[in-house]
């Protein structure tokens, strides 16, 4: 417990009754006592706040910034313009991933990287291995707290919160306000399906701004306990889970993204497909779980659960497989799940298509 | 903690409550607590025997599975059926609406715990 890293919340969830866990070293909420069904129904309906502050955060400046980072990562930065974020990959050279991130442009040649919490410290040495000693490329984790406020009522929260209106910012948009004193980054973004935004701001305003915005009664707080079963129902890959260094983004379902013109690490290799992630609706109630082996009915075995839960929105279980290519276009299979096999259909993602992440707010 | 003192207990974390010949089981306030939400209750069927220690189902939770284990000898004589569709009311009500199996006892159970032991036995794994 005293070794692992401290959010400017951690204090606050103990007093708040949470279920804490070590989460990528850091000390992290799993779930209050409403409990992650509880907390997953909260964000669908209306809105739930997250401490995401584990999760690392970059910046890269200097004259070549995007011409240098395009080589580096899979983001297509000749389209992304200053005020827009985009999804993409750290590959290594064979186009496994070794991490899944978001670029940020703030302004010509003037980028920031938010990453996994457990790979923050990787990431940043690969990356600056690959970057130009000329640019000037910081890790402002330590000082950059992040929260998600997510659910179809956050946008009404946090503009009776800050008292400005965000309904301009499009999907994958963001933009900096004052909160406080400081700089605060409103990112319509986040892992939930939802209407939402991920904001960052310095770590010492973070608490001021939680209890803020926990004071409006529309939002309740919510843990990785339920941040796990609103990404997995609308199909969203887990780092670690259903992503790793030894399987491609094409792999994941991400092939079509990857349109960075610029001659970048794993570059050809990382549109390789040999075990393709597959969606598994599993009808009742019962789980498969990470490993679990996933069989053709014929008992083939076919490859390995990723990631799999009961899912509180569809009132059934689904799961994330990966299994060789030759068997991913198969419309059943079998998953032997401890002590019973689960019959599992193969569907497409979303699992769940009801989320507002893409509403049209103007 | 909620640990009533007329029932009795296992190490396991279920309560068994004894009903003249009959016991009623279910698992503890404690259990439900370090599960989370229950998503899905297997019990055994009725009439099947049950030894003491045997496993007699499990249940899963969001985050979680355990198995559920018999603390005494007999035969099953019924099953919650309302926990299948609504594993939630062992969450609710661990010693009421949510209890699992009524049993037909095969003799006296033994070696069950006392209130005050079973407490002891949270202090020991609530750490």
């Amino acid at each position: 417990m005293s070794d692992l890293l401290q959010t400017p919340l951690s204090a606050w969830h103990r007093a708040a009754g949470a279920k804490m866990a070590p989460f990528a070293g850091w000390d992290m909420p799993i779930q209050y006592p409403t409990g992650i069904i509880a907390e997953h129904v909260q964000t669908r309906e209306s809105a739930a706040l997250f401490d995401i502050c584990h999760m690392g955060e970059f910046t890269l400046r200097g004259a070549g910034a995007r011409d240098a980072l395009s080589r580096a990562v899979s983001h297509n930065l000749e389209t992304l313009k200053p005020g827009r974020c985009r999804y993409g990959f750290l590959l290594n050279e064979a186009g496994g991933i070794l991490d899944d991130l978001i670029v940020y442009c703030m302004a010509e040649d003037d980028y920031m990287l938010v990453v996994n919490g457990a790979c923050t410290a990787s990431d940043f040495a690969a990356l600056r291995g690959r970057l130009p000693q000329t640019l000037a490329f910081e890790d402002i984790s330590a000082r950059t707290a992040k929260l998600d406020l997510q659910g179809p009522k956050s946008f009404d929260v946090l503009e009776a919160v800050l008292g400005e209106s965000f309904r301009d910012l499009p999907y994958f948009g963001f933009r900096s306000v004052t909160f406080g004193g400081a700089t605060l980054l409103v990112s319509r973004t986040g892992y939930t399906g939802e209407l939402g935004v991920e904001l960052y701001l310095p770590w010492d305003k973070a608490e001021a701004l939680w209890t803020a915005l926990l004071a409006d009664a529309r939002v309740k707080p919510a843990g990785l306990g339920a941040r796990d079963t609103l990404r997995l129902e609308v199909g969203l890959p887990l780092y670690g889970h259903d992503l790793d260094d030894t399987h491609t983004p094409a792999e994941a379902g991400y092939g079509g993204m990857l349109t960075n013109p610029a001659d970048y690490v794993g570059k050809g290799a990382d549109r390789e497909v040999r075990e393709p992630l597959v969606a598994l609706s599993i009808p009742g109630r019962r789980s498969a779980r990470h490993g679990d082996v996933v069989a053709l009915p014929d008992g083939t075995v076919a490859g390995v659960v990723t990631s799999g839960s009961f899912c509180p929105s569809l009132g059934y279980a689904v799961a994330l497989a990966r299994v060789a290519a030759a068997h991913a276009e198969a419309p059943a299979f079998v998953v032997k799940a401890t002590k019973v096999e689960l019959e599992a259909t193969r569907v497409g993602l979303p699992f769940y298509t009801q989320g507002t992440a893409r509403a049209k707010l103007v | 903690m909620s640990i009533p003192a007329d029932l009795l207990y296992t190490d396991t974390h279920e309560w068994v409550r004894i009903e003249g010949d009959e016991a009623v089981i279910g698992i503890t306030q404690f259990a439900q607590e370090q599960l989370g939400d229950l998503t899905f209750v297997d019990l055994p069927a009725v009439g099947d025997t049950l030894a003491t220690g045997q496993e007699m189902g499990s249940v899963e939770s969001v985050k979680a599975a355990s198995e559920l284990y018999s603390p005494l000898a007999g035969t099953v004589s019924a099953v919650n059926d309302a926990l299948s569709g609504a594993p939630e009311l062992v969450n609710q009500s661990p010693y009421t609406d949510g209890w699992m199996v009524r049993v037909k006892l095969d003799g006296k159970p033994e070696s069950l715990l006392s209130a005050a032991d079973y407490e002891a036995v949270v202090a020991r794994d609530a750490h």
